[in-house]
């Protein structure tokens, strides 16, 4: 007994530690797949937090919500305010932003989980939408509408100009001085990334994370067990809306911009298909599927016509024409095509998402192996 | 011994239908008190009014000193009355051992602990336990299959040990060996005789005559919503109405 649980404890620490090499070393291996630019990666660590955040809520309680998108979009505002009335520095501004992401969420997740099943997600979906069109219009001296919320060489920044901080050019995040720019502003999220990851093993092993899956079980047996499922449920989602409110901050940290569009329901529909197609429920899931569609979106959306045409220069002239003709609407602008069929045949073929894939894959390769190797998982 | 359960006046309307009409039931401390009757007698019903599910349109029920009318499902559970549920109502995403862990964790930690930096593995005494009563009941081999995919039967006594791990004060049990082959009623039977020894108190539905008889201290007999009896098995197994109502049609066949 004692030996399986500290084993498995054991297994935790060699994931995190395999983890966070395989992050800090992205820039290194991130080439060989074409992505080895920072502002891509930025975007895997940012995607992925914001979906094990995600996970923490849709994953373990199986509450669906299609609002989390309000959620970054108040940590992108927070941040950006942080940085003009405080101080260009990063960490107040991720610390203001998940607190108030929090506030939000603990309010909307209060009166969204009222309900159950599809109720709960109408909900979720109309406050974010409300939030959407509050950022959009109603709350322009706040969040500057349409045009978004950028930061200007005049803002006060409190802080800043305290310590005698300058700013020449356009101002940029900064962490005690370093510019959060290019790889710089990837290793922040990166660490961002590494931590919160932690976190999420930290809840997936705690009696905390067990009851919370209980809840998907069997919410109602849960009540008669002695649980007010509410505070439960709740808990769940101001952690998750505060995963949210980093994402969000993060984005703004790296590009010191929030708009409304961040808020919009779309992009809370993204992060439902990035969990769901790296494995609902899985640790590591999410941000296997964050990075993924991350990195589809950015082969298949600079794909154009020329591109096509070019790669196609092989086969005839009518031949030519027909395939650019045929694959044409899945890139560029229609890359959501090529996403929504890779969604389809992920959900078809791997219900457990991509990490189901994995497992297979593992399992194979094992069982060619030798027998002792079973033995020893088991 | 004083009364741990007093039910009185209880009534429950659905619709046009009287569910239940005026039930008066005490339950004395440390017993077994069976409660039979034909199907759509209302047993169920009664034990829903009891929990929480249901709130009957008048009257109250008195468990330990205090009414629990009203009160929230999981605050009559930290009373000390528990629910062992005749379809199993289990979490069939986890395994048998983390079924278990979980009334255990509701018995420690109430009905709401945020601890998202303890670590389940650490929790040396809830592991333990819910492997000793997993042991007791005799799943201890099926402890990491998910409880999903175990048989009916199993099911069933896997829904007794989440009872049992809470160690209720007054334990509700609807149907325990329904849909079990007679060598696990047997066990079952078994089981609960050891743990009446405990002093734990039972209500017990049952239509198993064998498991009636063999447990019961007192029996109630219900009918069309009425408590028609209420006596020791003795008295029971003699009294014309029961016969009328409910033992009659039962050893005809």
């Amino acid at each position: 007994m004692q030996n399986i649980s500290a084993s498995t404890r054991n297994r935790d620490l060699v994931m995190l530690g395999i983890f966070t090499a395989v992050v800090l070393t992205a820039p290194l291996w991130g080439g060989l797949i074409g992505a080895g630019y920072p502002d891509l990666l930025q975007k895997f660590a940012i995607f992925g937090l914001f979906a094990v955040g995600y996970n923490i809520l849709f994953g373990l309680t199986g509450y669906l919500s299609f609002g989390h998108a309000a959620f970054l979009g108040i940590g992108s505002y927070t941040t950006v305010w942080s940085f003009k009335l405080l101080s260009m520095n990063a960490l107040p501004a991720v610390m203001f932003s998940v607190i108030m992401a929090g506030l939000f969420s603990l309010v909307i997740g209060f009166l969204s989980l009222r309900r159950t099943g599809i109720y709960f997600s109408i909900l979720t979906l109309a406050f974010a939408q409300m939030s959407y069109n509050l950022a959009y219009s109603v709350l322009t001296p706040i969040t500057n509408g349409e045009t978004g919320l950028r930061v200007l060489n005049d803002d006060p920044r409190v802080i800043d100009n305290a310590l005698g901080i300058q700013i020449e050019g356009s101002p940029l995040g900064t962490l005690f001085g370093m510019e959060l720019t290019g790889w710089n502003g990837f290793y922040f999220c990166a660490v961002m990334l590494i931590l919160g990851f932690w976190l999420s093993i930290k809840i997936f092993r705690s009696p905390f994370g067990l009851k919370l899956v209980a809840i998907k079980s069997n919410q109602t047996r849960m009540s008669y067990t002695g649980f007010n499922t509410q505070p439960y449920l709740l808990s769940a989602f101001v952690i998750s809306g505060m995963y949210a409110g980093l994402a969000g901050s993060l984005m703004a940290i790296v590009d010191p911009l929030a708009g409304a569009e961040r808020m919009q329901w779309t992009a809370s529909g993204e992060v439902v298909l990035m969990t769901i197609l790296g494995g609902l429920g899985t640790l590591i899931g999410p941000i296997l599927g964050a990075a993924t569609i991350k990195y589809f979106e950015n082969i298949f959306s600079a794909i154009n016509e020329q591109v096509l045409q070019n790669a196609f220069s092989f086969l005839p002239d009518w031949l030519n024409s027909f395939f650019v003709f045929i694959t044409n609407p899945f890139v560029g602008e229609g890359w959501h095509l090529t996403l929504g069929a890779l969604f389809m045949l992920v959900v078809i073929f791997l219900p457990g998402g991509l990490m189901q894939g994995v497992s297979h894959l593992s399992r194979m390769i094992k069982g060619k192996g030798s027998a002792d190797a079973d033995k020893g998982d088991a | 011994m004083s009364n741990i359960l007093d039910i009185s006046n209880v009534n429950k309307t659905f619709g046009g239908l009287h569910a239940l009409s005026d039930i008066n039931l005490k339950v004395e401390e440390g017993t077994i008190h069976a409660i039979i009757g034909p199907n759509g007698a209302g047993k169920s019903t009664l034990l829903n009014c009891c929990i929480g599910r249901l709130i009957p349109d008048t009257g109250t029920v008195t468990f330990n000193g205090h009414n629990m009318v009203g009160m929230n499902p999981y605050d009559i559970n930290h009373a000390g009355m528990v629910r062992v549920f005749q379809t199993p109502e289990i979490f069939a995403d986890l395994t048998l051992h983390q079924n278990v862990m979980i009334p255990a964790l509701s018995k420690r930690d109430g009905t709401f602990k945020f601890n998202p930096f303890a670590d389940i593995r650490a929790e040396k005494d809830i592991q333990e336990q819910a492997r000793q009563v997993l042991e007791d009941i005799g799943l201890g081999p099926l402890a990491d299959h998910h409880a999903g995919n175990i048989s009916r039967g199993d099911k069933r006594r896997l829904e007794l040990a989440m009872g049992l791990i809470q160690h209720p004060k007054l334990l509700l049990l609807d149907e325990p060996t329904a849909g079990m082959a007679r060598h696990d009623t047997n066990k079952t039977i078994e089981l609960l005789q050891k743990i009446k020894e405990r002093g734990m108190t039972k209500i017990i539905i049952e239509h198993d005559m064998h498991v009636v008889f063999s447990l019961a201290d007192r029996i109630s007999v219900l009918a069309q919503g009425r408590i028609i009896a209420t006596g020791s098995p003795e008295e029971i197994k003699v009294d014309p109405r029961v016969k009328e109502a409910y033992l009659g049609e039962e050893t005809e066949e």
